[in-house]
């Protein structure tokens, strides 16, 4: 391409692994291996911010990265570990779609997100470009997954792992200011703390945090 | 340097920590309203005098009118909400330490939304916004009933993902922004965009803007991606029904615009009018139709709140000087309407101990004041003349009428649906044989009142400076 083919391609490994393991997470079927599975996709993130850190030569980058490791990689997946274990809830997820359909519709977003990006993307440089297709994908993958699954948990899963795009997203746009990616983990930071009330809440008024179970309520009926 | 424009942020700021801060909730009601009126005197300073505005803050015409109508409602909603929790408390529905935290968030509420109005970064702005989500979700769930989860989580949820969407959008706007403006904070200045957006690439805006509108689109509760609105309206307290209804659906509606006037300024890229009067459209007709199976009041006019945005994108979505000064009277007489039906309803449901339409009845026998308040903002809703809303309504539909016949025909029967559907309910609330609990109500009337004699006003004279004010903003539309 046009500027160092190494620095290229290694983003491009990057962000394209940050799609597989969206997959990845798409067939998990346990909880512990769904949170696991985030985990990485938290790691590839740090990793994939760093390099652009690195290749844009932009220090601030490096501090959104160490956000992704420490708290997205670490600390999230080992607090929702702890709530799924004091919920007792660490059996099977219930998936609303078979993994297969689910697997198929995934492709059929990554394809979406390829055809409408790379065509309108045609004039800038092919780095952002690859790097805006590939967070496109992780953002409608994570999309995906919370609309699959009814679980609290992998829900806030789902969201977390769109909100990974979204960082990919925002640092693969070449400069832009430190105010937004603070505001994105940030903002991270916020929704945890709300979800955890949420679950801790749940937990305390009805034991499950099966959503079908908050389902009932339809406040229509008489 | 103090001046209005960093008043309307620090005075909610400051009232937000004091209020976390201090125990009683008589003081912390006071405290809020003071707070909220302090916000609003400031904010309508800045008609006097206009601050300069940097390169995070903004102040033009378009966000004036928008900051003086959310410290307006958010005024008169705190002196509503004062005697709303006092009798909340007395039932133990909430206990004083949810109140504090209530009163809080209230201001934080307040300052967000504010935010998001005057920021002059798409950056800053999205921050904002996704701030008055977060506060509103937990105010939604302060009830931690089973319904009142449920709603919140639905709310955050589907707010998330608008957020997220959002999101997306605007580091599209940045990437379009970046080759022509150069690289940094510059290219997510409102006032820096705007100069230059018609070299921005086309196809980049395109995509951007449906980023954008899905996004804040959610926020504004258009159909089909409305479905966290009227669970989040029903279940949470009322004076946060009203803030939803009347204030936080235009701060996402303010975002929406902001872009709408950006890629307007680009000739190549697709025109966003015609995207918005699509939603607008199916927002209203569906909201309309589905008026008629609503069992729960605060349910009922929170579809009332889908139809009427509906209405006001589709207003700003035709575009020119005349529709967009219908769609601005039409979200300026909305907002006051409905937050002063929200304030009767709250009474209501207080006096009837339930929100189910079916235990309710006679309320003008019964209970005359609340029970002709409500008939009375039911009305204007509705868009009888000689109201306001009639006559918002009435400019939408003519101008629209001019230009598409067939929009504007579909745009009526709209109207009508929902007329027929508000008044069906309406009858068994407020007349016939009185049904359920007949206490008087220890409510306080005035912001009610205060609101509909606006809204009466307006609808048979408007004073010439607003005329001049609301024309100026329709010409900034474009």
């Amino acid at each position: 391409m046009l500027r160092g083919t190494i620095s290229f391609d290694i983003a491009h490994l990057l962000a394209g692994s940050l799609v597989l393991v969206s997959f990845m997470q798409l067939y998990q079927d346990r909880l512990y291996a769904l949170l696991n599975v985030y985990a990485l996709h938290a790691l590839v993130l740090a990793a994939s911010v760093g390099w652009q850190a690195f290749v844009q030569d932009a220090p601030h980058l490096y501090l959104t990265a160490v956000i992704a490791l420490v708290f997205k990689a670490i600390i999230i997946p080992t607090a929702l570990h702890r709530i799924i274990v004091r919920l007792g809830i660490h059996r099977e997820i219930e998936t609303v779609v078979g993994v297969g359909p689910t697997m198929l519709l995934g492709m059929g977003l990554v394809a979406l997100s390829m055809v409408v990006m790379l065509r309108v993307t045609a004039e800038a440089d092919p780095l952002a470009r690859e790097d805006l297709a590939f967070a496109l994908s992780v953002v409608l993958l994570g999309l995906l997954l919370m609309v699959t699954r009814r679980n609290a948990v992998s829900q806030v899963v789902g969201f977390m792992s769109l909100e990974n795009g979204l960082v990919l997203a925002a640092t693969g746009a070449k400069g832009m200011p430190l105010v937004v990616e603070i505001s994105v983990a940030f903002s991270v930071l916020i929704a945890f703390i709300v979800i955890g009330i949420f679950l801790f809440r749940i937990r305390e008024r009805f034991d499950t945090v099966d959503l079908q179970a908050l389902d009932r309520f339809r406040g229509e009926r008489r | 340097m103090i001046d209005a424009l960093t008043g309307v942020l620090a005075i909610p700021a400051v009232a937000a920590v004091l209020l976390a801060a201090f125990p009683g909730y008589r003081l912390t009601a006071r405290l809020n309203v003071v707070a909220a009126l302090l916000t609003f005197v400031t904010a309508s300073s800045l008609y006097v005098v206009e601050p300069v505005s940097g390169s995070y803050l903004l102040v033009d015409d378009l966000n004036k009118v928008f900051i003086v109508l959310t410290t307006f409602v958010g005024f008169t909603t705190s002196v509503f909400s004062a005697s709303y929790i006092g009798h909340e408390i007395e039932i133990g529905h909430l206990t004083p330490k949810f109140v504090r935290f209530y009163h809080a968030m209230y201001q934080a509420l307040m300052f967000a939304m504010n935010l998001a109005l005057v920021a002059n970064n798409i950056g800053l702005m999205w921050v904002a916004i996704e701030m008055a989500t977060l506060t509103t979700v937990l105010m939604v769930g302060i009830y931690r009933t089973h319904e009142a989860l449920e709603a919140a989580w639905k709310y955050f949820i589907l707010g998330s993902v608008g957020i997220a969407l959002a999101l997306f959008g605007t580091i599209l706007v940045y990437m379009a922004a970046r080759p022509v403006i150069g690289e940094g904070v510059e290219a997510m200045v409102w006032s820096v965009l705007m100069t230059r957006a018609a070299h921005f690439d086309p196809a980049l805006l395109n995509v951007a803007f449906i980023f954008l509108l899905l996004g804040y689109g959610t926020k504004v509760g258009l159909a089909p991606l409305h479905a966290w609105l009227p669970d989040a309206h029903a279940e949470g307290p009322t004076p946060i029904s009203a803030v939803l209804s009347g204030l936080l659906l235009n701060v996402a509606l303010y975002a929406l615009l902001r872009f709408k006037m950006l890629l307007a300024l680009n000739p190549a890229a697709i025109a966003p009018g015609p995207l918005m009067v699509i939603m607008g459209l199916i927002s209203c007709l569906f909201a309309a139709f589905m008026l008629y199976r609503r069992r729960d009041i605060k349910r009922m006019f929170a579809y009332s709140s889908i139809e009427h945005m509906g209405i006001i994108v589709f207003a700003f979505g035709m575009g020119g000087a005349l529709a967009n000064f219908a769609g601005l009277l039409h979200m300026t007489m909305h907002s006051l309407t409905k937050s002063a039906i929200f304030f009767a309803v709250g009474h209501i449901a207080q006096v009837k101990g339930t929100q189910k339409i079916a235990d309710m009845g006679g309320l003008t026998v019964t209970n005359p004041v609340l029970g002709w308040g409500l008939v009375l903002g039911v009305v204007a809703i509705a868009g009888l003349p000689p109201l306001g809303i009639f006559m918002s309504e009435f400019l939408v539909l003519s101008s629209t009428f001019a230009r598409e016949p067939w929009l504007a025909i579909i745009l009526a029967i709209g109207i009508l649906v929902a007329l027929g559907g508000l008044f069906m309910r309406l009858n068994t609330i407020a007349f016939g044989a009185p049904r359920g609990p007949t206490a008087k109500a220890d409510a306080s009337y005035v912001p009610m009142f205060a609101h509909l004699a606006l809204v009466f006003i307006t609808g048979i004279y408007m004073p010439a400076p607003l005329v001049k004010g609301f024309e100026n903003v329709a010409r900034l539309l474009g």
